[in-house]
């Protein structure tokens, strides 16, 4: 088989793979937008809030050590524990679900009916806040996250297709960890939302505030619920990226990834989210390999939206969203 | 009415009282730092800027600042922002600011035709616009003690040495920051392609470099001998990180200094053990000046930051700046006989700077970088750089060459041409004096 054959079939297992990683950060996009209207412009820092917050908790680094220190002369940093990953995690979570309940009660509770272009705003100011208090809170400095996810290459598929083609495909086991963990991720969100109460509460909320309210659904409990999910996968998505570049200020910047997925996607769906993001990866790893060389590369950033743009076109509300009809 | 008067003058003492503490009194040194301790890039912008800031409070509190006269740091945040970059420049530009310092190839660009207006000089230690280099063109800037076509020449002459003094036929691939920054050493490497016979090839990362799998793909299909790296930021622990992930030999692979510092290599772990980087100056805690930084800086409760970047390369680096540009004021101060220096005479003693092993033992550097003096012709240095290497198991840096110089032959060429290009566009006639 020719080279550039097997390397462009490499490169397009190796975007689907990327693709995954992107509708991690895509899904608490939707999450929100789904059961709230509103575009949640913090979900990238949510992602660095809660990684940061995973490692600050694991490594026993004291919350606002630095302030602490400046105000009242002390020098403390940890507590002197490192905790298991595991034990780690379910204290982040804890942290994820007080974050949204705050974020419920001093934000969104004194929003209630107003135009989606506040509330935007509204998550614009959150994001920035959040960004603040992140680097408060647990220091801007680059921070190792070893939770025990496998990276480097998957051998066995590098021994199968050697075997099968006489080139051994490169696969990262970390992206075939996180595309198990976004399979889990997405039948867990799909089974809570068809099969329990509260799944159904939420898609009410979805279909119409009004007459949600008007059946006794309360609409906090179902915001904190709503941020709280989209929190557990800002921790995810945080996670998987900050295992591969470290904890750090860009990993907020992995909300631009998301975005033409959601374009593409649609804003409501969670498979939407899952196909938009599979697409975006191939086609902007395809792109940068067979076109980039010859228009100087670095390509991946831009396509992605051209990419998206071109959906847009001949389906605006996105591949699975749903479509919006106003009759006069 | 009457009555509201003194209280109008008790408020209007109050500001203006608050006005003149929060500026720089008129008797000090002004020296601002554009740093960057948030964003994208404030993982390395943090630890420079802790360095070059703690440096001047020990110029402050152990010699009460520089032949008498204190020294008042005016930092300003950036956020590797250009127009944040240009918008600190003209704000602190009139607080009789002696020399800018702008840790930004993009603010470097911008400032130079401002800063050459204003006669204020830029300093951009080992990075900024290369041809810089030549004085007689650019009055005001000064990029020593290298520069990036430096960088470029030193890891080809290191590959070099590897390859027993022939690399032709051999493949070098440029994983590159797709900005001013990344593409500046690319003509260099063209050059040296034609003179030594490899083969170069540049692969662009765009910014920040959270996500490089395509190029990492290439690289791995490609098999480059070597892969030069410049890159800044999350693009450096990314790379790395993919690089091991390829299991593409680390000893092959070699960052320019802006890609060598343990921010970059601890994040992948074991799995960066080996990788190179380009070094202007040693780095590490065992230098005498730290006993004086943790006594009058750090113990004081002074340190520019948690005091935890102490002896990590990018602390060092931002030091080393500090310590240069304190070596130039004292030279200004020399050559014009007066301790308050004006901006003019700053830039006169950096182009009369004469950095002796001496002068850095006497400041607790000793050996820490290769003497060397600026003229007017040479505003960039001696262009001398060393190989650095990682232990992750002793998770630090270790020097493993001597100084290399730089290829004058092939670079100063692109400096002449690239320098006399900027003259003609800006009407400059080259001259000394």
């Amino acid at each position: 088989m020719p080279d550039k054959f097997l390397f462009a079939m490499e490169v397009m297992l190796n975007g689907l793979m990327a693709g995954v990683l992107y509708s991690l950060v895509a899904l608490g996009f939707v999450l929100i937008f789904k059961a709230s209207g509103i575009f949640n412009y913090a979900q990238g820092v949510m992602a660095l809030f809660a990684a940061l917050t995973l490692v600050g908790i694991k490594d026993g680094q004291i919350p606002f050590a630095h302030l602490i220190n400046a105000i009242f002369g002390t020098n403390i940093h940890h507590f002197g524990w490192h905790l298991p990953a595991f034990v780690a995690i379910i204290f982040t979570v804890i942290v994820m679900i007080g974050f949204a309940w705050l974020v419920q009660r001093f934000i969104f509770r004194h929003l209630v009916n107003q135009e989606p272009i506040i509330l935007f705003m509204a998550t614009i100011g959150l994001a920035y806040f959040l960004e603040g208090v992140g680097d408060l809170m647990w220091g801007s400095d680059i921070k190792k996250l070893d939770v025990g996810i496998p990276k480097g290459m998957n051998e066995t598929i590098e021994l199968l297709t050697y075997n099968r083609f006489g080139y051994g495909f490169f696969i990262d086991n970390l992206d075939i960890f996180a595309t198990f963990l976004a399979v889990i991720l997405v039948t867990v969100l799909v089974g809570f939302s068809q099969y329990t109460k509260q799944g159904r509460a939420l898609r009410a909320v979805a279909d119409d505030h009004q007459a949600a309210l008007s059946v006794g659904i309360s609409l906090g409990y179902i915001w904190v619920l709503v941020w709280s999910i989209a929190g557990v996968v800002a921790l995810v998505a945080g996670t998987v990226w900050g295992a591969k570049s470290g904890v750090q200020f860009s990993l907020s910047l992995i909300a631009l990834k998301a975005l033409p997925v959601l374009m593409l996607g649609g804003f409501t769906s969670i498979p939407g989210a899952i196909v938009g993001g599979l697409i975006i990866g191939v086609g902007e790893k395809l792109f940068e390999f067979l076109v980039g060389p010859m228009i100087g590369g670095a390509t991946e950033n831009w396509f992605a939206y051209v990419l998206a743009l071109v959906f847009l076109v001949f389906r605006p509300q996105g591949l699975f969203g749903e479509r919006i009809i106003e009759r006069v | 009415m009457g009555g509201n008067i003194p209280m109008k003058l008790k408020l209007t003492s109050i500001v203006l009282s608050a006005v003149m503490a929060a500026g720089p009194a008129l008797a000090d040194l002004v020296m601002p730092m554009l740093s960057y301790r948030t964003g994208a890039y404030a993982v390395n912008g943090i630890p420079f800027a802790d360095g070059y800031n703690d440096y001047l409070t020990l110029m402050n509190e152990r010699d009460g600042g520089v032949g008498g006269v204190k020294i008042d740091i005016q930092e300003c945040e950036t956020g590797y922002n250009t127009e944040k970059g240009v918008e600190c420049y003209e704000a602190l530009k009139g607080t009789g600011a002696l020399v800018f310092a702008p840790l930004s190839t993009g603010i470097t660009y911008q400032l130079i035709p401002k800063a050459t207006a204003d006669g204020i000089p830029v300093h951009s230690m080992g990075y900024g616009r290369t041809s810089a280099k030549n004085g007689k063109v650019f009055s005001n800037i000064f990029n020593f003690p290298a520069n990036y076509w430096d960088g470029a020449s030193i890891a080809i002459k290191h590959i070099m040495d590897l390859e027993g003094g022939d690399i032709k036929g051999k493949k070098i691939t440029l994983l590159y920051h797709n900005s001013g920054y990344g593409k500046e050493p690319i003509r260099t490497l063209e050059e040296l392609a034609k003179k030594h016979g490899f083969t170069y090839t540049g692969i662009a990362v765009d910014h920040p470099g959270q996500e490089q799998k395509s190029q990492w793909l290439q690289i791995r299909q490609n098999k480059p001998d070597y892969v030069l790296m410049w890159g800044w930021g999350v693009m450096n622990q990314v790379a790395i990180q993919e690089a091991a992930n390829v299991r593409y030999p680390m000893d092959r692979f070699i960052g320019i200094w802006w890609s060598a510092s343990e921010n970059d290599t601890v994040p992948a772990g074991d799995g960066a053990h080996g990788y190179k980087g380009l070094a202007l100056h040693n780095s590490g805690l065992d230098i005498p000046i730290y006993a004086d930084l943790k006594t009058h800086v750090v113990d004081k409760g002074l340190a520019a930051g948690a005091g935890d970047q102490l002896g990590t390369v990018l602390y060092s680096r931002g030091m080393y700046n500090a310590f240069l540009l304190v070596e130039a004021i004292k030279t200004a101060q020399s050559l014009s006989g007066v301790a308050q220096i004006t901006p003019a005479q700053m830039r006169d003693g950096m182009e009369a700077l004469n950095i002796t092993e001496d002068s850095m033992a006497a400041a607790g550097l000793p050996g820490f970088a290769p003497p060397f003096s600026v003229t007017c012709e040479n505003h960039g240095g001696p262009g001398l750089g060393m190989v650095s290497q990682w232990d992750a198991n002793a998770q630090k840096w270790n020097i493993i060459t001597g100084l290399i110089a730089s290829d004058m032959d092939v670079i100063q060429p692109l400096i002449d041409a690239d320098s006399a290009a900027f003259a003609v566009e800006n009407n400059i006639a080259p001259s000394c004096g």
